[in-house]
């Protein structure tokens, strides 16, 4: 029936102007794009889309559980900072790792194994962190969860804190960052790459999964009305936890990266990027998983730009006057819903 | 039947006298449910039965515990006293989706579709609880009913027509072949000629063997194709009778069809 379905006439995107809207924003972040790579070359331009493929990684989660339970869990940044310190434990402390690794099979399981481990981790913390900090406050005055989520990313800081101590600590590059390829006059590192492939396969898998599979769409529900997809048979609570895990996997998968690219991290990294990531995802239009990878990948635009031509202490100015700009020609932000969310 | 509202009590269930099934298993049972918003008591004392194969319609002014009712039964509310019985077995205090898969669907008030989601995705999610072999069965029992949904399958919900719109309501909650339909107010706000083929399916969806909890502002419509009903006003049953009992009631004409 479903391919019976398909073949049924298609949805009024045949309106021009609606179709314009739609199109727009992703013009103008190709535009923004095209004038950042001529502002500071291929090289730069590079760093740019590799900074920016973590904050999007990162802003997925914040945009997620919003969508779905109208928080801002102001802990994710924190648990993007714990999946860099368990990718550490594991690759560092456990296996032993400390430099490149040079045989690629090896590599390749190793990275993979990073990923899967630390995913699994951190999506559980979240999990926890909802069940027991978030859960209980579902129907408290809107402020109550808001300034939990505070006090679980100061508790999450200082337990890394105690663990790993106040200074940055180095992290295992297994991917060389001297390993380097030549594209358009510049030299990049596979290193390089390598974040932005993951990053984007991760986002694509989970366009995906929301978008095709039968727990995608009870998420999508229960975000739209939760009172309605309860009628439809859907166990909110577990489809609450299920985004919690998805959203908080992928801050881990960005702590890995970060790790990986960076070389070193630090009880404080989840606090900066967290910020940026949320800044991200506002400006993405909060609660849209295509907006929050856009805005991922403009504030690491701005950024590298502001950085890049000498502007490096008005970097962050830079970063908020953007958020600005977009919100005040786009309240809802760049791909967020312009009417009620539940129309 | 000439009970004045003012003469029946809490324990006002008479026995239906417009000849349906006596014999017919009663597959919802309220009984005696006090629920309450916060410390607004809301329902206070509702006993409401269901027999298999029935329409069932509930009338009464706005706030008089209609929707309370249909929330109590499909569990998004509790009742603090009181119980609801669904095939014999207490569920008064099951989770709304725990509900879905025993048979009861609720399509409720303000049709509450997901306007992002398309058509095919809004009918899929009412099949949540179901296998991929029953949806498809499903599916195409659905677009049979409605064809204009069939026609809109890939349209987002929020795109259809308001009559569209409830036709894809009722789809959805048939899309977990319920036992028990709960409806409420499906013909609020369409078109005369739209609520005539709304009431037109409801009876075809009866017809087919679903039992149907129906409240309706349209009165006269609803005791039109009910074989029974009940008149609630302030949270308590002030009358049960038949449709017909009902309809030719005067306290029941004057208050609820609009006849002086």
């Amino acid at each position: 029936m479903s391919s019976v379905a398909t073949s049924a006439p298609a949805a009024p995107s045949a309106n021009p102007i609606l179709a314009l809207r739609r199109a727009g924003p992703f013009f103008f972040v190709l535009a923004l794009a095209a004038l950042v790579y001529a502002l500071i070359g291929p090289q730069q331009f590079a760093n740019a889309l590799t900074i920016g493929a973590i904050y999007a990684l990162i802003a997925l989660g914040y945009t997620m559980v919003y969508g779905i339970i109208a928080l801002i869990n102001f802990a994710h940044g924190e648990i993007f900072m714990v999946g860099a310190f368990v990718s550490l434990f594991f690759l560092g402390e456990q296996l032993g790792q400390t430099g490149p690794v040079r045989d690629l099979p090896v590599l390749l399981v190793l990275v993979i194994a990073a990923f899967l481990v630390t995913m699994v981790v951190v999506g559980l913390l979240g999990v926890l962190i909802e069940r027991f900090a978030y859960r209980p406050l579902r129907n408290a005055p809107r402020l109550a969860p808001l300034i939990t989520a505070i006090g679980i990313s100061f508790i999450l800081q200082n337990v890394v804190q105690i663990i790993y101590g106040p200074s940055p600590v180095n992290t295992p590059q297994i991917i060389a960052p001297t390993e380097r390829f030549g594209l358009l006059g510049a030299s990049i590192g596979y290193v390089n790459l390598f974040v932005l492939a993951a990053a984007v396969v991760l986002m694509v898998l989970l366009q995906l999964f929301v978008n095709r599979t039968r727990l995608g769409r009870a998420m999508r529900s229960t975000a739209q009305d939760r009172e309605a997809a309860q009628l439809m048979g859907v166990d909110i609570n577990r489809t609450i936890a299920a985004t919690f895990f998805i959203g908080s996997a992928l801050a881990g998968a960005a702590g890995v990266v970060y790790g990986l690219y960076f070389g070193n991290i630090s009880f404080v990294i989840g606090f900066q990027a967290g910020l940026k990531a949320f800044t991200a995802a506002v400006l993405g239009g909060i609660g849209n998983i295509t907006g929050a990878a856009l805005g991922g990948f403009i504030i690491g635009f701005v950024e590298v730009t502001a950085a890049a031509t000498g502007y490096f202490v008005w970097a962050q100015a830079l970063v908020f006057t953007t958020l600005i700009l977009v919100l005040v020609f786009r309240p809802a932000g760049l791909l967020g819903q312009q009417l009620g969310e539940r129309a | 039947m000439t009970a004045a509202p003012a003469e029946a009590g809490d324990q006002a269930i008479a026995a239906p006298a417009g000849g349906n099934d006596e014999a017919a298993e009663v597959i919802l049972r309220l009984d005696d449910v006090h629920t309450y918003y916060g410390s607004i008591h809301a329902l206070q004392g509702i006993t409401v039965d269901l027999r298999q194969g029935e329409i069932v319609t509930l009338i009464g002014a706005n706030g008089a515990g209609k929707t309370t009712t249909l929330k109590t039964i499909s569990g998004l509310l509790h009742p603090r006293q009181g119980t609801v019985h669904f095939r014999g077995a207490d569920v008064s205090r099951r989770a709304p989706h725990d509900l879905v898969k025993d048979g009861i669907s609720h399509a409720p008030e303000g049709r509450r579709i997901f306007s992002r989601l398309t058509v095919l995705e809004n009918l899929k999610m009412g099949g949540y609880t179901r296998r991929p072999a029953e949806i498809r069965e499903d599916l195409s029992r659905v677009f049979e009913l409605f064809p204009r949904l069939f026609e809109r399958a890939n349209q987002k919900g929020g795109t259809l027509s308001g009559g569209e719109q409830q036709m894809l309501a009722i789809g959805r909650a048939l899309m977990s072949r319920p036992a028990v339909l709960l409806l409420d107010e499906p013909s609020l706000g369409l078109a005369p000629i739209l609520v005539q083929q709304i009431f037109r399916i409801i009876q075809e969806i009866n017809a087919q063997g679903t039992t149907i909890l129906l409240v309706e502002q349209n009165a006269q419509q609803a005791l039109a194709i009910a074989q029974r009903g009940y008149v609630l006003q302030t949270g308590r049953v002030i009358l049960a009778d038949s449709a017909r009992g009902l309809a030719a009631n005067e306290d029941v004409r004057r208050a609820y069809l609009g006849e002086i």
